[in-house]
């Protein structure tokens, strides 16, 4: 009866491919969000600071939607991975003193995104014993651990002067970094942002990423159809961790410092907050979400510095009670009406 | 029957399975031939589904083994035994409430086809596998909803897909757990013609309360009491056997279809 | 040696005392509840103002600090809690730590960012001489205290009718409500009287570790670490996790071990490394169920 040589309707394959391919074309505000990124290099030229911190905190969070959105992990520490990066990539320049291979800024991320890609791979296998508590608290733990080792070992790390002396070198050889043209460090920062992004876009929509979705949606499932779930999780987080590693580089690299709170708790919270708030396991909310909370974090901390915490606070509770899906969630829909699309997944 | 045969495709040897101080699954040995058409029923409470957990990997043997075409995979987990070709449905549907059903089946075949770790191509681009997937939907007549959001389709329509995922990498052995369970009277009739028109090849062993489907459907039967083998047999002589009847005194549904000297079939003593 | 171990012990009763309401909400609900630090905290903080403002001592304080959080627990879990049972995880995560910075930041704004000051109360003042030993009257009280609390916890689990429709409810909430055991009432009283336990904790500890707004963060990760380690399926397997935690904390604060010439400090170090070993090796903690495979 299942017998595949019966072409009920010869119309169906063809649609069912485009079926997929459809799912995973580019839609025009995408295209439109990406140049308008790089034109702001252009046309504000002067928050380009802000700019670079809000791609930074971008692919941060994009690594930790890769591992909760994705993967479906819960955690508390994903901070240890950037902060990792960050010493890594500081540490290299430092030692490069500004010259040859060692300083090269795309050295650094190469170096970063493998470091915290090993280590990511090696905690992978703690953090996917046990249940939900136990994962949250093993890597909060794994973070805590790396925040105290960097504060003891600050003759590594400098400490909590921070590491002194980092000099990012050329990229490639060819591009310098000028202080008095932050754009240029912006879109350093947004091109590696971009790169990689495409990159996790490929991924989620291969079929090792739709396995991905299907272990978040039904664990058990995705086991009874012959799916080593375990393997697939190792390689999820491994990648969350190496982009982690990343954009915890970019930061050492674009402010030539690294200070111990690159490992502070709050980034591995503010990081989930901003998951959560742009939308979980979109890739997009990341990006959304990031600018969305600094320029918040800007106008509140401005307007009550010390209190910023409650309206923080105040976020979060509402976000969870009333906003499903986050700024993505009402964008998508918002997007469906106006293009008339009905149920489609 | 109750030997372990070489040309078994799927087999127990002593069996036991133990929670604190119960005992849910009592030695039980077993093998079921290639092509089979066995049913496993008793009352409730017996094990049944415990032994079914027992068999796909989602539980470990307290002691005893489970043969999968003659290998030893008792220590095997759930996947490993889906790659060697067992494959299960659920009581209650496990299923991917946001993927549609052409996304299901496209990747429980791209896992039977080991795609399923690429991560570089873009899933749906194998076009063996996506014709495969549409003419499976279209075959369990879920042809008109393939693009729809599982979580969204009728409960029906989720049941026959809970049937398509796990026949669709054409498995040596099929465990069918109550699969017309809560469907629609109307639709019952589709899902026993489904199960019907599977390939000969296929060893399937359903575990049901409905004596309807057991007697229409099954050449042999086992009972499981309490945990262990009670009865075993061809269809006909397990549905005369007196201490069978005994088992389920009481249940009247059960009683309906045993105990007619004629044995089994549609009629019965009804 | 002995005070290290006798300070550890205090502090690891404490830490049960305040930890015992969040583990056995967990195991009960399975909800994360990262805001019972919060009550903690605010029982520490009236047990102050009672102090401070009204000249009660600490003897009144317990007390009304625990009714007075259990009753905070009560309103919090009929009226927000109970629309996030359902929910992921996650969500539990987010919500409640979103509570805990507003409670943060309210305590801060009404009481000030410095850590208060609490003088035991004048009966408790000093030391005890036992045999040679000078053991500090205030924890030799909070031990006692909380050691007889703990025994009646444990009878109450044991003995009571209460106590066995919840260790029922904990084992498996479907049967249990299947049995005609009323899982939900059973849930809002025992997460009332777990906050109320916290508030009682937080206020007993005052005088022992410093209460400022930024409590409620700093101690979440020992409970969670309680937790983690001592199960969610006992009490006796949050209070040893806790007297050993407790210890642990006391003595890396202690002990500074020369390794290689340089004297290392320990510290939280300790604390989180135990937790990571101890969830390595066993995912369902020291004391917990193993998961049913």
């Amino acid at each position: 009866m299942i017998d595949t040589a019966v072409h009920a309707s010869h119309g169906g394959e063809s649609r069912a491919m485009a079926y997929f391919r459809e799912r995973a074309k580019w839609r025009w505000p995408e295209v439109a969000l990406w140049v308008a990124a790089f034109a702001l290099a252009f046309v504000l030229p002067r928050h380009a600071l802000l700019f670079n911190e809000i791609v930074i905190w971008a692919l941060f969070a994009l690594s930790l939607d890769i591992v909760l959105g994705y993967a479906g992990i819960v955690s508390l520490g994903h901070g240890a991975f950037f902060g990792l990066g960050a010493y890594v990539a500081g540490l290299l320049a430092k030692a490069g003193a500004g010259a040859g291979l060692l300083s090269d800024p795309t050295f650094g991320l190469l170096a970063s995104a493998i470091v915290c890609g090993i280590v990511g791979y090696i905690t992978s296998f703690l953090v996917l014993r046990g249940a939900d508590l136990t994962r949250l608290m093993v890597t909060l733990g794994v973070a805590l651990i790396f925040g105290e080792l960097a504060n003891r070992m600050a003759w590594l790390t400098g400490g909590a002067d921070g590491l002194q002396g980092v000099m990012p070198g050329k990229i490639l050889g060819v591009v310098e970094f000028n202080f008095m043209h932050p754009e240029y460090a912006y879109l350093y920062s947004l091109s590696v942002l971009f790169v990689l992004f495409i990159v996790a876009r490929k991924v989620i929509h291969s079929p090792f990423g739709v396995s991905l979705r299907a272990i978040k949606g039904n664990a058990l499932r995705a086991g009874a159809i012959g799916i080593n779930v375990n393997r697939r999780l190792n390689g999820a987080y491994t990648m969350g961790a190496a982009y982690a590693g990343v954009a915890g580089a970019l930061l050492a690299q674009t402010t030539a410092f690294v200070s111990l709170d690159v490992l502070d708790f709050h980034r591995s919270a503010d990081v989930m907050l901003i998951v959560i708030f742009g939308g979980v396991g979109t890739l997009y909310g990341a990006i959304v979400g990031a600018a969305a909370f600094k320029v918040l974090y800007d106008l509140l901390a401005a307007a009550t510095p010390q209190y910023w915490p409650f309206w923080l606070g105040l976020i979060l509770v509402l976000l969870v009670l009333f906003v499903r899906g986050g700024i993505m969630g009402l964008l998508t829909s918002v997007y469906a009406r106006l293009t008339g699309k009905g149920d489609a997944a | 029957m109750s030997e372990a045969r070489s040309d078994s495709v799927l087999a127990t040897r002593n069996l036991v399975r133990r929670f604190g101080g119960i005992v849910a699954t009592n030695d039980v040995t077993f093998s079921l031939p290639s092509g089979a058409r066995h049913a496993l029923i008793g009352p409730n409470g017996a094990g049944k589904t415990t032994f079914v957990n027992l068999l796909s990997g989602v539980l470990s043997p307290t002691s005893g083994q489970v043969f999968l075409g003659g290998q030893d995979v008792s220590a095997w987990p759930v996947y490993r035994r889906a790659r060697a070709g067992l494959s299960r449905t659920f009581q209650i549907n496990q299923l991917f409430a946001d993927f549609t059903p052409l996304e299901t089946i496209g990747l429980a075949l791209s896992e039977a086809h080991a795609e399923g770790a690429e991560f570089w191509r873009r899933a749906g681009t194998s076009r063996a596998v996506v014709d495969e997937a549409v003419a499976i939907l279209e075959q369990l007549d879920l042809g008109d909803v393939m693009e729809r959001r599982v979580g969204s389709l009728p409960y029906g329509k989720q049941r026959l897909l809970e049937i398509a995922i796990a026949v669709a990498p054409r498995p040596k052995v099929l465990l069918l757990d109550e699969p017309a369970a809560g469907v629609p009277e109307g639709e019952r009739e589709q899902i026993l013609e489904i199960i019907e028109a599977l390939p000969k090849e296929m060893a399937l062993v359903l575990i049901e309360h409905d004596m309807d489907l057991v007697f229409r459907f099954a050449k042999t039967i086992s009972v499981l009491v309490q945990g262990a083998l009670f009865v075993e047999g061809p269809a006909s002589e397990v549905a005369r056997d007196p201490r069978v009847r005994q088992v389920y005194l009481g249940e009247s549904e059960v009683e309906h279809h045993l105990g007619a000297p004629q044995g089994a079939g549609k009629g019965g003593a009804a | 040696m002995l005070t290290v171990l006798f300070d550890g012990i205090a502090y690891g009763m404490l830490l049960f005392v305040l930890a015992v309401g969040l583990s056995v909400t967990l195991g009960l609900m399975n909800f994360i509840n990262l805001a019972h630090g919060a009550f903690a905290m605010a029982g520490g903080y009236i047990a102050v103002v009672l102090m401070q403002r009204f000249d009660l001592s600490l003897f009144w304080g317990l007390p009304i600090a625990f009714v007075v959080t259990a009753a905070a627990g009560a309103f919090l879990e009929r009226t927000l809690y109970v629309h996030l049972y359902d929910k992921p995880h996650l969500e539990q995560v987010m919500f409640t730590i979103g509570l805990v910075f507003m409670s943060v930041a309210g305590v801060d704004y009404f009481m000030g960012a410095s850590p208060q000051i609490v003088n035991v109360p004048k009966s408790l003042e000093g030391n005890l001489d036992l045999g040679g030993f000078a053991l500090n009257k205030y924890r030799l009280f909070v031990i006692v205290f909380c050691a007889l609390l703990t025994i009646a916890l444990q009878l109450g689990l044991s003995k009571t009718r209460f106590g066995s429709r919840l260790r029922a409810a904990v084992d498996d909430a479907r049967v249990a409500r299947g049995l005609g055991i009323n899982v939900t009432t059973i849930f809002a009283l025992t997460f009332a009287f777990g906050s109320g336990l916290a508030g009682l904790g937080g206020a007993l500890g005052s005088a022992i570790f410093s209460l400022d707004p930024q409590f409620p963060l700093k101690f979440m990760i020992y409970f969670l670490v309680v937790i983690a380690v001592g199960g969610t399926t006992t009490i006796t397997g949050p209070f040893f996790a806790s007297i050993l935690l407790g210890v642990a904390d006391v003595a890396g604060k202690y002990y500074t071990p020369t390794i290689g010439g340089h004297q290392i400090q320990i510290g939280g170090f300790v604390i989180y490394t135990i937790m990571v070993l101890v969830l390595i090796f066993r995912p369902q903690g020291l004391f917990g169920r193993a998961p049913g495979k």
